[in-house]
Order: structure tokens, then C-alpha cells, then sequence
């Protein structure tokens, strides 16, 4: 079933990619038809899911593959994966609602250019060019977001590591096309900076992929063959480096992280909801999935550096998130403080900051998903992603700098959104280990109220500026736009006050995580967070 | 040592097995008849015949060998030690010979437009227009193919020498000739010829010498006999004891090494192939970088593997050495090629490189990844050649890579074709390319040879960036007013989806080509 729920956006994606050319429309209905239906498949699947299970895999299919090489078809989802599978399919109908008209009245999704051209249009009288940027199809766009959806499940459910390298480059394909064809005035660069950033970081790991192969010798790639296993430390030690650096590049971390504010500056809002929100977590999935559980020797070893690390990352993020000017660049650097504070929870190797980094994982989907649509949606209508060119929204379009609001308020942890459970579980798990680490990188949470707080004034506080407060310039949401927009605050504020059925599913994962990685919490403060927590 | 006299009762008819050498003789013999057709039939039947000849040559050579490999294991020296005939030569023959058929639909199908009317006629003068305006074909560019391809069948198959370096020759001649054919920018194209003709010329007396020097130190210029000599002394295959320096020996492998790298393309002795690959007929680049590299491969397998793989420690440095300078050189050249065929040709340099990383482990499972990897790069190579060749303007194919401006829009399919072989190029999983790869590192990696690995996969990261740049030409680039079209013909079309599907296959479901090759190196090389 589990490959099935694969196979479905694939085939959605070959079914709108093969519809003939001009059909745009029906392109984007089918896509996100497609879409809810595997929506609703995956659902039904995660209705069916035995919490009480000892297996460490549910829903699992294994076939060969390819004997030679000892790969299976091995797809499994344990209560991490689920959590992050679902999140994904929740995430991709709203991206497509949201992208419904950017990737198609402009013949793009690329706001700012669109919205320039139409300006310089008006300016001389005719009416918005259809097209004219060059035409782009929705097609593509929905094409393209479906292969990757596919790919996203693929890569969270994948329980042989050499399935799990196919998807982790595969999905680099779609992401690199959606970034190029719709992004913005530099999108190529940013297209091409980004491939390689992670290719680089792909080949590291295929070295240590085959490295894993020949050292453990177990003629199998599958994740049940290859833990426990009695790896030379030194060995260890480089083939974790070669997992650690693949996934610190995705996830992205200081101080290889600077592709992300490059790409987010450049792609469609939409595309950005998948890639940070979704494509990111395989980084810290990863980490989690493969560098603990494959190597906890080597993982113990290199603790302390991926802590210090963690830390630099939450206030480095933060500090350049203050001093941005460009709207979607601040949204990255917030993002690169949150990943920060998932890495410190992982490697924290306590149940409570473990099970709160995976929940972190789930919430920063949806928080930073709500931010990057709330940008695009004020992008689309302004023309430009600086923040000074905008003033005085909320009078204009209380409705939009509300969403706005929110989302920014759930990226700073207000207590009620579902960021502060996670956040305050990370340093809560990391204080009764590194004491120092947690003191430190709370100070994130002082700097994340003031990059979010003070973004949220220049832009929809104060005057309003001259460009907006034209009578029609700048529309409140429309309902195509709230509909996209509001299941995700929706989800923030739910799992804000009943975090609790995640973390159940969740705690089985980081169970298994720290008893292989021999850590117990210092004290026996096992996550019993989830009830009433905030 | 008695004299021999030559005399009737004393001379014994070599014995020939035709059965197993039926692959190579069908082709010789078609290139024969090839000949002969252009002497018998006029201008207007020439070409009718040439094409089905050349094709029904190929393809019964193709059935034939498929039905040596499946009755019976073979593993026999035949033609009196002249030619080994084992499970790697059989596969090495078998992708020679489906790589020649694909190559050959491009040749058949852009003959019109891609071969010089008349190869006598000087450029821009009269009789160049008039044999234009005649409408005259060079129909010997198919006997010249299949002779090119015979010599591909025979080098991997040499179990001497001298059979080795006639194969060369009968190999590199006619690739010579065919590379100057080209129809437009002649110059170009004769200047790659005459280019490759040295520089061919000279490296083949580079081989020439060491066989002299091998010869000397082992008193024999069969594989199995130098192998004898090198693992016991000199003179050991002839009973005779002699004092021979090994510093002989070495220098030998050195010059055999010097011109078997070569016709591979391996750094230093790359040079050639940029310039040739831009300035030959489209099809016929298409032939040398699949068939050509295929063959070369095999016979460096054969020697280094048999006659030479008890000095294995003595040459595995130098090949590494030439395998990382190859990867490093490869890619990082590739970068400013702004041409699209001297683009893939450095891409064929990188590709070397990975393939010599395979050749070091001296191991059945190395030698299992190299015969797959070959099978998947050439088809692969073929594909991309082919839509090379589709894409056109006024001035025959449009080469520059700004031409190719805007291409997905103009035509996403062609295009995102092109793009899939590249991924492939740059190892991607689900494409036949990281197939191999990821065949090749496993051997290397347990064969100890990490540090190429490292190497390797760096190379391949800097081999992407210019593979993904062709991408961002094609697709993220608006494209321009007058740019090249895409100009689609049946066959070459043909050998575009042919060359799709293999790099497809050999990506998701390589498990049959690889029990192949892992059943052909299990054989490993007759001695």
C-alpha cells in the first residue's frame, strides 16, 4: 500500500505532463485532484496504524531489486516517518491552491517579475501582458510538484539506505526545474547553486553509502541488516562525516547553508513551501535515521562539534534573519535559527529534546510554510520583496497582514502555537545535558521576537506607502488564497494545545534512536510532556 | 634453434575455428562485399545496397555472436593463439556490435546531410559545387564503417600482439578517413582527420616499440607467454633462459600503455579527442565514442589483465596516476567548452577516467562494473550524439552552445531528452549512468582504492556543474529568434529512443545486463 501511495503522484505527474498543450486549466485541476487523493490514501493509511506495535517498521513491502548491489524495494514508515509523510501531504494540495494563479495569469509563478511586467505594461497604458514574461505552463508546475511529492514520500519511507540515496538525488531534479523555470530574475544562478550545494553533498554521501556497503558487508542495504553494526571507529568516523556533511548541507546548517537564502530569494513562494518545509527535514531526518542509528559510536564522538555548531547556527540565523531587507531571504535565515534548534535536539541524545526535535520538524513545516505563502501572497500584490517597499498593510488588507501575523507569530514560539511546545521540549531535554548549549541558544527565542515583531511593523505598521493605498493596488486575501492559507494556521494553533497524539507516535522513533545510541537522559524525565503541556 | 624449411610436407594449414570467429569474419566479409558493391553497381543503386548490406552485416554478426554466448561457455584460443574468445570479449563484442547498429542508423540517416558529397573535391572549389549540385553520395562511407567496426570486434579479442596492433590499424584507418567527411565546415573537418591520423600514426608506433621491448624481454609476443615471463624470468615461455633487464620489461608495458590510453582518450593522451570530436561527421563521433572506447577498453583489460597482471604492482601506480589525472583533467577543462561536441568530448575524457578507476581493482567484480559501465556509457553517448545531430540551422548543426538557447521551449521533448542524458552523464540514480558508477566505486572501494574514489566523486561534482549548464541554456534561457530547429528523421530518431530506453532501463532495472556481466568477467580472460 505504502508503494502505492508512492506510485499515485507519480502517475498523477505523467498524467498532467502528458496533457495537451494549452489545456492549463484542466492541468491544474487534475494536478490538484491528484493531489487531495493521495491526501485522502495517505490519511486512510495512517488510520491504520497499531500504536501499540513493537515492529520497528509499519506498513512495510520488501522486494529485491537489484541482487548485485543487495538493494531491496524496502519501504517502511516508523512514527517519525508518518508524522513527516503526512505533514508532506498536507503540505502539497495547499502550495497548489496557493500557486493557482501566480503560475498561471502571469504565464509564471515568478511574482516579482510578473507583477514588474504588468506594471510596465500599465505604465504604458496596455493591459497586463499574458505571458509575456514567456510563457510558462502551469503544466509544468503542477507536473513538477507532483514528481516531487512522490519523491518526498519515497524518501521518508525508504528503509534500505541505497533506496533512500536514489530519492535524496532524484528529488534534486524536479526542485532544481521548479527554482529555474519559475524563480525569479537570478534564478538560474540560484537554480544551479542550489544543485550543486546538494549534489556536492549527495556524492559524499554516495562514497560513504559504498563505503557502508563494503565495510559492514552484510550484502544488503537494508536498515534491519545493517544496525548493530561492529565497524572499525576510525571507519565509522569517516563514513558518519560523509552522512553528517550530505545532511548538514540539506538541513541547511552554518556553515553550509548559504544556498538557502539564495534559493529563497529566488523561487516561487509555493516551490519554497516544499523545499524548506518538506525537502530541508531530510537533513535532520537523516541525521537521525542514518548518522545515530547506523554509527552511534561515531555520533557520541562527534557530539560536541555538531552541538557548538547547532548553537552558531541558531544565532547566526537569527542575528542575519534581523538585518534583512528582502522578505524571503529574513524567512531563510529564520529558518536556518530553526534548524539549529532541531540539530541541538537531535544530538542533545535526550528522550525529551529528541522527541521535541522531531516534533520541531513537523511544526516548522507548517510555520514556515504559512510565512513563505503569507510573502508570496504580499509579493504578488506589491511587485517587490523588500521590506521597505511595503507600509501600513494592515489598513489596506487587514485579513493578509492578520495571516501574516500569525505565521510570524508561530515562528517565534508564542506559547498556544505549536512552535513552543516543540521549542521549549528541545531546550527543556538539552538543559538537563548541556546546560551552557540550552542557556545559549535560548537567546534565539529574544532574537526571533525581534526579527518577526520587527519585520511585521515595517510592513504592515506605520503609513501606509503611496504604491499600496491606491484604490484596487493592493487586494485583501481572496477566498482561493484564505483557503490555501488557513488549513495551515489552523493545524499551528490545533497542535499548539494537543501536541499530544504526535508525540505518541513519535516517542516509539526516539525510543529506538537512543537505545541503539546507548544514551539515557540524565535523570529519568521521560517525555511526558504531551498532555497539557503549554 | 633448427632452421625451418619451408617445404610442402612440413607446412601445416593454420586451423581456423569459423564457428568462433564467425562474428568478426561476417563483418570482414561485408566490408568486402561493400567494396565490391561500389565497384559494380552505379551511382544510383550504390546506396540502395550499401544500407540493407551494412545493416544484414551487422545484425546477422550481432545474432550470431548471441547464440556463441548462449550455447556453450566459451573459453578457447582460436586461430592458432592469434584470438581469445571468452565470456569479456564476447560481451565487449556484443556491445561493439549493437553500438555499431545504433551509430550506423545516424550514418544511414543524415548521410545526405552530414557526409561530404565528394570527399576529392576540394573545398570551395568548382567540382565541391558541382558534386553538389550532382547530388553525389560518398557511399564508401559504409564498407569504411564496417571495416572501422571489424577492427573494434578484433582488438579486444588480439591474444598476441601483433594481432593487436594490426587490429589497431584496421580499427584507425578508416576512422581516419571518415573523420574528414564531414559535409559542412570541411576545413574543420579535415584538419580533425589529419590531426588524428598523426597523432594516431604516432601513438600506434608508440605500441609498435613496446611489443618490441615486451618481445625482447619475453622472447614471445603471445599474452599467455609474456605472462609465463613475467611471473618466472625471461625466456621461460621458450625454455631458452636469457638475461634481460626488466627495466626492459617495464619501459615495454610503459609504450604498450602509452597506446592503448591512447585510443581510450586517457590524460595525457586526450588532445586529439576534442578537436576530432568537433570536426568528424556527427555519426561518426557518435561510432568512436561508443565502439571506439568500448574496443580500447577491452584490449587494455586483455593486456594488463593477462599478460601483465603479475606485475600488477608495478603498473597500478602509473594508472592511478593517469586515472585521477583523466577524472581531474577531464572535468575540470570541460568546464569552458562552449562547444557542444568538444563538450561531450571532455565529458568522454571524465568518463575514461571512471572507467580506469575500474580497471585498477584487477578484480572479477571490477572487471564486471567496467563491462557494464561501457555497455551503459555507449548507449548513453549514442543517444546524446544523435540529438546532436537533430539540432539544426542553416549552417548544418548548430554547435555553439548559445545556439541552444531557449531549446525546452522550442522543443521540450527533444530537449528534455538531451537532459536526461546528461543527468546521466553526471550520474543521477535512475539513469544508467549511476548504475555504473555506483558499479565502479563498489570495485574500487573494495579493491582498497578509496583515494580514487574520493576523487572520482569530487570529479563527478565538478562534471555536473557543466552538465547542468547545458540544462540552464536549454531551459531557464529565453530562447533566440532565429535559433536553431529541431529537425527529426525516422532512423536517427530511432537510435535517440533506443538510446533513451537503455539509459533508462539500465537505470531502474539493471539487473539482467549486470548477471550478464557478472557471468562474462566470472569467465575472465582465456590465457
Amino acid at each position: 500500500m505504502l508503494s502505492a501511495l508512492i506510485a499515485l503522484p507519480a502517475l498523477g505527474a505523467l498524467v498532467v505532463a502528458l496533457l495537451p498543450k494549452g489545456r492549463e486549466e484542466l492541468a491544474k485541476q487534475i494536478g490538484l485532484g491528484f493531489a487531495l487523493l493521495v491526501l485522502i490514501f495517505g490519511v486512510a493509511l495512517a488510520t491504520g496504524w497499531d500504536t501499540s506495535s513493537t515492529a520497528r517498521y509499519q506498513f512495510a513491502e520488501t522486494y529485491w531489486w537489484i541482487r548485485d548491489f543487495g538493494v531491496h524495494w524496502a519501504v517502511g514508515l516508523d512514527g517519525m516517518a508518518l508524522v513527516l509523510v503526512l505533514m508532506s501531504l498536507v503540505l502539497v494540495p495547499l502550495v497548489m491552491l496557493a500557486s493557482w494563479t501566480a503560475a498561471d495569469r502571469y504565464g509564471g509563478a515568478f511574482e516579482e517579475v510578473a507583477a514588474a511586467k504588468a506594471a510596465e505594461a500599465a505604465a504604458k497604458g496596455g493591459k497586463a501582458p499574458l505571458g509575456a514574461v514567456g510563457q510558462r505552463s502551469a503544466k509544468t508546475y503542477f507536473a513538477l510538484i507532483l514528481l516531487m511529492e512522490a519523491m518526498m514520500i519515497g524518501v521518508f519511507a525508504a528503509t534500505d539506505v541505497f533506496l533512500f540515496y536514489v530519492f535524496f538525488e532524484a528529488i534534486l531534479i524536479p526542485v532544481y526545474f521548479l527554482i529555474g523555470i519559475f524563480g525569479g530574475p537570478q534564478r538560474s544562478y540560484a537554480a544551479v547553486k542550489f544543485l550543486l550545494y546538494s549534489l556536492f553533498g549527495g556524492l559524499l554521501m554516495l562514497v560513504a553509502v559504498i563505503g557502508l556497503y563494503v565495510f559492514a558487508d552484510r550484502g544488503s542495504f537494508l536498515l534491519t541488516d545493517l544496525t548493530g553494526l561492529d565497524l572499525d571507529p576510525a571507519t565509522a568516523k569517516w563514513l558518519f562525516l560523509g552522512f553528517f556533511v550530505a545532511f548538514a548541507i540539506k538541513a541547511p546548517m552554518f556553515p553550509v547553508h548559504t544556498w538557502l537564502p539564495d534559493t529563497a530569494a529566488q523561487a516561487p513562494a509555493g516551490a519554497l513551501v516544499l523545499i524548506v518545509g518538506v525537502l530541508d527535514k531530510i537533513g535532520t531526518y537523516g541525521m537521525i535515521r542514518f548518522c545515530l542509528e547506523l554509527f552511534p559510536g561515531a555520533a557520541t564522538w562527534a557530539t560536541p562539534v555538531v552541538i557548538v555548531f547547532a548553537v552558531i547556527s541558531i544565532v547566526y540565523g537569527a542575528v542575519l534573519a534581523i538585518g534583512q531587507v528582502d522578505l524571503k531571504r529574513l524567512i531563510a535565515y529564520t529558518s536556518i535559527s530553526h534548524f539549529g534548534f532541531i540539530v541541538l535536539g537531535i544530538f542533545a541524545m535526550t528522550s525529551m529534546a529528541q522527541s521535541g526535535a522531531i516534533l520541531y520538524m513537523v511544526n516548522h513545516g507548517f510555520s514556515t510554510g504559512a510565512l513563505f505563502l503569507a510573502a508570496g501572497y504580499l509579493i504578488v500584490r506589491r511587485g517587490s520583496a523588500r521590506i521597505d517597499a511595503y507600509g501600513g498593510v494592515q489598513k489596506v488588507a487587514p485579513l493578509l497582514a492578520g495571516t501574516f501575523l500569525i505565521a510570524g507569530l508561530s515562528a517565534l514560539s508564542l506559547p498556544g502555537l505549536s512552535t513552543f511546545v516543540s521549542e521549549f521540549m528541545v531546550l527543556v531535554g538539552t538543559f538537563t545535558r548541556y546546560q551552557v548549549a540550552a542557556i545559549v541558544a535560548t537567546s534565539g527565542i529574544v532574537l526571533a521576537a525581534l526579527y518577526v515583531l520587527w519585520a511585521y511593523q515595517r510592513i504592515a505598521g506605520g503609513p501606509t506607502a503611496d504604491a499600496i493605498s491606491r484604490k484596487g493596488a493592493f487586494p485583501d486575501l481572496s477566498r482561493r488564497e484564505l483557503a490555501a492559507i488557513g488549513p495551515i494556521l489552523a493545524v499551528i494553533v490545533l497542535l499548539g494545545f494537543f501536541p499530544g497524539p504526535i508525540v505518541n507516535v513519535i516517542n516509539p522513533t526516539v525510543d529506538h534512536t537512543l537505545s541503539v545510541v546507548q544514551k539515557h537522559d540524565p535523570e529519568p524525565t521521560v517525555a511526558e510532556a504531551p498532555g497539557g503541556n503549554p | 634453434m633448427s632452421t625451418v624449411i619451408l617445404a610442402a610436407e612440413n607446412f601445416r594449414a593454420p586451423h581456423l575455428e569459423y564457428g568462433q570467429l564467425a562474428p568478426m569474419l561476417i563483418v570482414f566479409g561485408g566490408a568486402v562485399l561493400g567494396v565490391l558493391v561500389e565497384a559494380v553497381f552505379g551511382r544510383t543503386w550504390r546506396g540502395r545496397v550499401q544500407i540493407p548490406l551494412a545493416f544484414a552485416t551487422l545484425g546477422s554478426a550481432l545474432v550470431w555472436l548471441a547464440i556463441l554466448a548462449a550455447n556453450q561457455k566459451p573459453h578457447s584460443v582460436d586461430a592458432e593463439g592469434a584470438l581469445g574468445i571468452d565470456g569479456p570479449t564476447l560481451f565487449i563484442q556484443g556491445a561493439i556490435l549493437v553500438m555499431a547498429i545504433l551509430s550506423l542508423l545516424l550514418v544511414a540517416d543524415r548521410q545526405q546531410e552530414t557526409f561530404v558529397a565528394e570527399g576529392a573535391a576540394l573545398p570551395g572549389s568548382d567540382a565541391e559545387a558541382q558534386s553538389l549540385a550532382r547530388g553525389s553520395v560518398q557511399t564508401e562511407i559504409f564498407p569504411l564503417t564496417l571495416f572501422a567496426v571489424a577492427g573494434m570486434l578484433m582488438f579486444p579479442a588480439a591474444n598476441d600482439l601483433l594481432t593487436m596492433f594490426v587490429a589497431l590499424e584496421v580499427l584507425s584507418l578508416p576512422l581516419y578517413l571518415l573523420c574528414g567527411l564531414a559535409r559542412r565546415r570541411r576545413l574543420l573537418s579535415q584538419e580533425a582527420a589529419v590531426k588524428y591520423f598523426l597523432l594516431g600514426a604516432f601513438s600506434s608506433a608508440f605500441f609498435l616499440f613496446g611489443v618490441a621491448l615486451v618481445y625482447g624481454y619475453a622472447g614471445s609476443v603471445k599474452l599467455g607467454d609474456i605472462a609465463l615471463a613475467v611471473s618466472s624470468g625471461p625466456g621461460a615461455a621458450t625454455g631458452v633462459p636469457v638475461e634481460v633487464p626488466s627495466i626492459v620489461l617495464i619501459v615495454g608495458v610503459a609504450m604498450l600503455a602509452v597506446g592503448l590510453l591512447f585510443k581510450m582518450g586517457a590524460v595525457p593522451f586526450h588532445s586529439w579527442k576534442p578537436d576530432v570530436y568537433q570536426g568528424a561527421p556527427t555519426p561518426v563521433t557518435a561510432l568512436m565514442a561508443s565502439g571506439t572506447l568500448v574496443s580500447a577498453v577491452g584490449a587494455t583489460l586483455r593486456v594488463f589483465y593477462v599478460a601483465f597482471e603479475n606485475m600488477r604492482w608495478d603498473w597500478r601506480p602509473m594508472m592511478w596516476a593517469v586515472a585521477i589525472l583523466t577524472m581531474v583533467v577531464g572535468a575540470v577543462v570541460a568546464i569552458t567548452q562552449t562547444d557542444i561536441k568538444r563538450l561531450l568530448a571532455y565529458s568522454s575524457v571524465a568518463h575514461a577516467g571512471f572507467l580506469l578507476t575500474g580497471i585498477v581493482t584487477t578484480s572479477t567484480a571490477g572487471l564486471s562494473a567496467v563491462l557494464f559501465y561501457l555497455a551503459a556509457y555507449g548507449a548513453t553517448t549514442i543517444g546524446a550524439f544523435a540529438v546532436v545531430s537533430m539540432v539544426r540551422d542553416t549552417g548544418g548543426e548548430a554547435g555553439h552552445l548559445s545556439r541552444w538557447a531557449g531549446l525546452g521551449r522550442r522543443s521540450p521533448v527533444v530537449a528534455g531528452i538531451f537532459a536526461f542524458f546528461l543527468l546521466a552523464f553526471a550520474g543521477i540514480p535512475l539513469t544508467s549512468g549511476f548504475t555504473g558508477k555506483f558499479a565502479v566505486f563498489t570495485a574500487a572501494v573494495e579493491a582498497g582504492a578509496t583515494p580514487l574514489v574520493i576523487v572520482g566523486v569530487l570529479s563527478s561534482a565538478i562534471a555536473a556543474f557543466f552538465y547542468v549548464r547545458v540544462i540552464v541554456v536549454m531551459f531557464f534561457s529565453e530562447p533566440e529568434p532565429d535559433g536553431p530547429s529541431v529537425v527529426i528523421a525516422p532512423a536517427t530518431a530511432a537510435a535517440v529512443a533506443l538510446g533513451l530506453a537503455a539509459t533508462v532501463v539500465l537505470g531502474v532495472l539493471p539487473q539482467p545486463l549486470l548477471d550478464l556481466a557478472g557471468s562474462a568477467a566470472g569467465q575472465l580472460f582465456v590465457r
